[in-house]
Parts: structure tokens; sequence; C-alpha cells
């Protein structure tokens, strides 16, 4: 057993740290430090520094220019972003849908996608959710039908996150409705450009526009964009879904909402002391940290695990714990975080927008925590709930 | 980073498994426990034979060199089918105080027979008024030619009734909730004026409330003790940690088999969705206890005080409630089966309910950490 970093993997995160010192923009970092989600501007800027680094793709095997990260360093590199924080790589290219193209794509596909994706050239989004295929994703109803070298989709996604900046989509369609739910569906890849596209936002209860429709009519896609083999697309969706190992667990996130819900509270005044003084909310917040503790440790396993037996080893139930344990972090965080900001936190808006806080009606950093907190209300239900979660773990892990 | 055995601790748990899959089973902890002294000397004396009882010593002392990792392993063990010797009171608290409190001189008389299995130990702390609080200490110790004498009463002294040896808290200076003037002694149990009187604790496992009426003390480890005491007690917490993630592990199996084999409304129970999210939720805490209990053993280690009393603090916090969730939720999709006497899951059960509460129930961790400014540095 040895329960810490190297001193090499220790030097990794100062060389990390550094790199953000230099080159992350001032502006990015305030932005975000807010709690807001980085715009597209500021992503795109950011990966083109990372992918000069050669930092964009972290899970690419070298010879697409991944780094050769052990997984320790993987984490590590996750981690120093959420801290600081930094926009992440883009996640549907680098996390989602390069790693799909690696593992199933023709020799074609990877030399024309994969250098886009890791410069964020085309910037992806997702389209597997459908109005009726939610946690039952394989019961999916978007057709594609072959019509000469062309395939030619019919059908709506929806909950696309990001789609409104999407050049390019990675659609789940069904191409052979006879079959078993699993066994007609294929994946594809298609230009966002393509006529019969159309984006439809979604306004999801904060205020914010994130997810979207997407809906297709008649879209054309050249054959040579199917991925992997005709209808066997849900192995491509699977690899991909199981391909997110520790991404949701996202201590350093958490780890960077706890120090700024201290520095708040004791800004904030309640029962004329700040409020880390008092005993209730200070418990609520340490609470918080103790399990994120626990869960980082539990990361800390699952990596181990990673390293010592790269993909051999039968599952390990520790996995399964990473997206519950963490998104119920999160959100714990996000309503100690909005509890802090009292009253203040209910002015609808964004502090930044003209006009918005000319008055001072709160103080600025109050701004958007209820919001933040509605929005997060998502983590545990998306990329399969955590009831779906559960019952994979038990018919995975538990046998029942 | 490594969670695995190196080879030595690979042996190591194999031949515990394996000593105590043969000798401990359920009818067999029964019937130690309604042994006169409450567990078995047949045992003890093969924990002995296997290295357990020396383990965490120096090899100059006579030990074997274990660390925190080898202890923990052997937690979980003894966790694992909730055993009654006194291991934890008299190689973990009696060991740690003789490894970080004693001369070499005491170390060098003393290890030898806790290693052979030929000298029992008991830490006897609690005073009536103490609760969690180590350092709320009423019983005193005064200077007597060139040795103590200890006065005053120490109640739920673990395996106090068949303690060779008590190490005992005893005020030397200062008012009864200072920090500061705390003495921790040793006495034999031998000694006149020592009086105790055993029961049997809820959990199995043997206790004895342990009057001093002055008795002389064999030898002083410190005079102003408590950092001794927090030390022995943090290593303590991680073995605590070790045992709980043992016997949470064996109660969840349990549950589960019995999932899989009890029939209602024509199928089994295990295939109803509620019940299988409980035991999702189950998994989730021993996993995350068992994290934590890596956490602790690597924590307990550290030499800085208060950095190692807050990390110690969240250890307890996680595993309290893991404990507690576990504990209960076993007996809850059980049903009336786990609430018998001769059903094993209920022992498990109250030996998680002893666990959490052991040094510092979930609360007082919880307080104290939250007091101590928590885990994470604001910004």
């Amino acid at each position: 057993m040895e329960l810490r970093f190297s001193d090499a993997e220790r030097a990794f995160r100062q060389e990390v740290r550094d790199f953000l010192a230099a080159e992350l923009p001032a502006a990015t970092r305030e932005h975000m430090l807010r709690g807001k989600g980085p715009t597209k501007e500021m992503v795109v800027e950011w990966q083109r520094k990372l992918n000069a680094k050669g930092w964009a793709t972290p899970e690419w095997p070298v010879e697409w220019g991944g780094p050769g990260w052990t997984p320790a360093q993987k984490y590590i590199f996750r981690e120093e972003l959420q801290m600081w924080p930094a926009p992440q790589p883009l996640a549907f290219n680098v996390n989602m849908c390069g790693p799909v193209v690696i593992e199933f794509g023709t020799e074609a596909q990877k030399k024309r996608f994969l250098p886009r994706m890791a410069n964020l050239d085309d910037w992806w989004c997702q389209g597997f959710s459908e109005p009726g295929a939610g946690s039952d994703l394989a019961g999916l109803k978007t057709r594609a039908v072959r019509d000469g070298d062309h395939y030619v989709i019919n059908g709506q996604k929806t909950w696309t996150t990001l789609a409104q900046h999407a050049d390019w989509i990675f659609v789940l369609a069904r191409t052979n409705p006879e079959a078993k739910k699993q066994e007609g569906i294929s994946f594809f890849l298609v230009d966002m450009k393509t006529p019969g596209i159309t984006v439809r936002p979604i306004v999801t209860i904060e205020g914010g526009h994130e997810v979207n429709e997407v809906f297709f009519d008649d879209v054309r896609v050249p054959a040579e964009n199917l991925v992997g083999e005709e209808n066997k697309g849900w192995d491509c969706a699977k690899f991909l879904l199981g391909n997110e190992r520790f991404g949701q667990a996202r201590v350093g996130a958490s780890r960077e909402r706890i120090r700024r819900l201290k520095t708040i509270a004791r800004e904030t005044y309640d029962n004329g002391r700040p409020l880390i003084e008092d005993p209730e909310f200070r418990r609520q917040m340490t609470e918080m940290e103790v399990e994120l503790k626990a869960l980082e440790m539990t990361v800390m396993r699952v990596i181990a695990n990673e390293t010592k037996r790269a993909g051999t080893g039968k599952p390990d139930p520790a996995t399964s714990v990473l997206k519950i344990k963490g998104t119920e972090i999160q959100q714990g965080v996000s309503e100690l975080l909005m509890k802090a900001a009292g009253p203040y936190a209910w002015v609808d808006g964004d502090p930044d927008a003209e006009g918005v806080n000319e008055w001072e009606v709160a103080p600025d950093w109050a701004f958007g925590l209820a919001g933040i907190y509605f929005n997060w209300r998502k983590q545990s239900i998306y990329g399969g709930s955590n009831e779906i979660q559960r019952n994979i773990m038990a018919k995975a892990f538990l046998g029942l | 980073m490594d969670f695995d055995l190196n080879e030595s601790q690979s042996l190591l748990k194999d031949s515990l498994t394996k000593l105590l899959s043969a000798r401990y089973g359920f009818e067999d902890r029964k019937r130690y426990m309604a042994s006169a002294e409450g567990w078995s000397r047949e045992v003890w004396a093969q924990y002995a034979e296997l290295g357990l009882l020396g383990l965490p010593f120096s090899e100059d002392d006579g030990g074997f060199g274990g660390g925190a990792e080898e202890t923990l392993l052997v937690a979980e063990q003894m966790g694992r089918h909730i055993t009654l010797e006194p291991w934890f009171s008299t190689v973990v608290l009696g060991g740690g105080f003789l490894r970080h409190g004693a001369e070499a001189s005491l170390r060098q008389e003393l290890v030898p027979a806790v290693a052979g299995g030929e000298a029992l130990i008991s830490f006897a702390f609690q005073e009536r008024q103490s609760r969690y609080d180590l350092h709320d200490v009423a019983a005193t110790a005064r200077r007597q030619g060139g040795g103590w004498v200890i006065e005053g009463r120490k109640g739920m002294v673990l395996h106090g009734d068949t303690a060779d040896w008590h190490v005992v808290t005893a005020r030397v200076a200062g008012s009864q909730r200072d920090r500061a003037g705390v003495g921790v002694f040793l006495v034999p149990a031998k000694a006149q004026g020592v009086n105790a009187r055993g029961f049997r604790q809820v959990d199995g496992t043997r206790a004895a409330e342990v009057e001093f009426a002055g008795a002389a003390a064999h030898s002083c480890l410190a005079e102003d003790g408590m950092d001794l005491v927090d030390r022995v007690v943090d290593e303590a917490i991680a073995a605590l940690a070790g045992e709980a993630v043992g016997a949470m592990d064996v109660v969840h199996t349990m549950t589960l088999d019995y999932m899989k084999t009890r029939t209602q409304f024509g199928k089994p129970i295990g295939t109803f969705q509620a019940l299988q999210h409980r035991a999702a939720d189950m998994l989730i805490q021993v996993e995350q206890a068992r994290s934590m209990s890596y956490f602790a053993a690597m924590a307990s280690q550290n030499a800085d005080r208060l950095e190692r009393r807050r990390d110690m603090h969240a250890v307890k916090v996680q595993l309290g409630r893991a404990a507690r969730f576990v504990g209960q939720q076993s007996i809850q999709l059980h049903g009336g089966i786990a609430m018998t006497m001769e059903y094993a899951a209920g022992h498990y059960f109250k030996r998680l309910t002893v666990n959490e509460a052991a040094f510092g129930d979930t609360d007082h961790h919880l307080r104290a950490l939250a007091d101590a400014g928590g885990l994470v540095q604001a910004a």
C-alpha cells in the first residue's frame, strides 16, 4: 500500500499550476470564480492553448496526440483545472466523440476529425436523448434510412447541451426498426450545417440557455460518416458512457466551491455574527467537507485500480460511487452557497449585464447563487440518473 | 498510489483469514462469549503464534515492525468476525502507549510479554462526567516516595476485567477540564488498591469498572500526557475504522444473500427496486467508508497533532454515519429474522453501534471538526 502521490506526481501538479498561472486569461478565471460557466470564446481560446502544449486530449492515445499520462496525472490535471478554476477541454470533443472515433472509426475518419476536435476547430455536441428516450436510451426513435451513398435522418433529439455553439453532432439513430432495440442502432457524425437541422433553445429554470432540441428533417448524411458498423452503434454508446469513470466526481470543483463558501460565510452576518460562527451552518458545511474527503479517497482507489489493471480487472464497485456521491456533494454545496447569501441570492439575472446591479441591490458575489442551485439539480438527472446508477449497481455489483 | 497489499501483508491476511474462518464461526463466538472470561484464551494464543500481538512493535523491542497499514488489515479481519479478544485494548491501545510513551527499558520489559500473549493491557480513561472528552480527568496522581499513587474511578474500561496492566489517565496538575496536567500511568492490575468489576457490553465484549484507591503506579509514561493520549487514540480510531469496514462488509453481504433467497409475493425480495436501491446505498456507504479507512491509516501517522486530529475527526464522522446506516439497514432489509439473537446480523449491528461511539460519536467529532475550521481552507 502506498497512499500518497509520488514526488513526480507532485512535480507534475506544480507544472500544471505554473501553466495555468502563465497561460489562462485572468478574465476567464474571474468569470469562473463567480460560478459562471465559461463562454464559448473562453473555452475555445483555452483549449487551443492546451492543444499547443499537447494537453488538450488527456484520454487519447499518444498516436493521436494524447500526452501519454498515467491515470494519476489525468486526475491531477483535471482537478487542478477545477480548482483554479479553468475550463476543461470540451468534453463532447475529447471525452465523448474523440475516443469513440479512435476506437471504432476508420483511418479516414480519424485523420479528418481528430485533429480538429483536439484544437476545437469544430465544436461537437451529443445527439443521444430524445423526448421518449431518457433513462431508457435504447428506446430511441430517430430513424436513419440508407439511400444510395447517404443515410437520411428523421427525428428529434433533446437536452442537447450547447448545440447552439456546435459545428458537428454525434447522433444515435435507428437503422433497423425490426431488431431488438439495442441491436438496430447506429452512430453517425453529422455536420450541423446540413439542410434539415433545426436547433431550438430550451431555457432551464434558472433562466440559462445550455440545452436545446435538435430536429432532423430529411437530413442527408454521407455514408462515410457512419462510425463502426451499421446497427452496432449501441457498442459505441456503451463505450462512450463507460469512459466517464471519474469525470463526475469533480472533487476539485467542489473543493473550490467550499473555499468560496467559507469566504462568503465570513462576510455574511447572521444573528449578529459572521455566519461561519453559527454552529448549525458550520456543521452542515463540515459534513460536506467530510463526504468530499471520502470521495477523494475513492477516486484515488479507482485511479490506482486503473493504473494497475488498465481495464483488465473486473469493474470496481467504487466506480459507481463517484457519480452518485459527486453529484450529491456538488448539489449540497450549491445549496449551502445559496443559503449563505440569504435573500440576496434571489436577484434574478447576470450582475455583469448592463444595469442589473446599477443600484447595488445585492453584493456581486451573491448573484446567481440561487441560479446555480436551481441549475445543478440537473446533475443527479443527467449522465444516467442517480436512480439508474443504483439499478446498475444492483445488477453489476450486488447480483440482485 | 497503490492500495494493494504487498507480499508479506497478503501472507498475514491469508493466515489470519484462515485462522478466523476455522475458529471464529458464529457458534464458536457464542461459546467464547458465554465462557467465564467472555473470550477465548486459546484463540488468543494463536494470535500470538501468528505474530499479531507483536506486529506493531519495532524489531528492536521484540516486535515485527508492522505499520498502520498492517494494523488496518488486522482490524478489518477482526471486524469481519466481530472477535471478542482484547486485541484492540492490548495491542492497539496498550501497545500504542508502549510504543509512543514508554522508555526503552520498559518496552523491553513489556513488549515481549505482550507479543507472547502473556500481558494484557487496558486503557482506563472514562470517567462518569467526562463522556467523550479525554482531558476531562478527575482521578488524581500524587507523588509518593520515588513513585506515583493513583486515586479515582474509571468506567467502561475495555477488557479491564482481564487486563494485567492498566494504562490510566490521572490528573497531576490543573483543574478537571484542563488539557495540561493530565498524566498517563502504567498500573499493574494486581497492585494493592486496584479493584476491577467486570461486565459484558452490548456488543459482547467485556469491560470493567476499575477503582484505583491509592494504587501505586509501576511507571509514569507522561506527566503532561494529552499529546500522547491523542497520538494513541488517533491510531486507535484508524483501527476502529478498519474494524467497522470489516463488519459492514460482512453484514452487507449477509443482507444481499438474504435478499436473493427470501421469497415473498412469489419472488426473491432482492428483485424489488426499493430494496435494491437501499442495498446500493449501503454499498456506497461501505465503499466510502473503506476509502476513508485508508485515509485514516495514512493520516494517523501525521506528526502534526492539529492536522492529524482534524483528519481523524473526519474519519470518525464518515465511519460513524456509514456504520449507523449500514447497521440499521441490514436489520431493516432482513426484516424480523435479524431481530433475533440467534441470527448474526444483529450482532454485527450491535458491534457497529458501539464502534460508532467509541472515542467519540459522530456528533462529537462533527462538532470538533467544525470548531477546528474543517478540512478545506477558505479562499
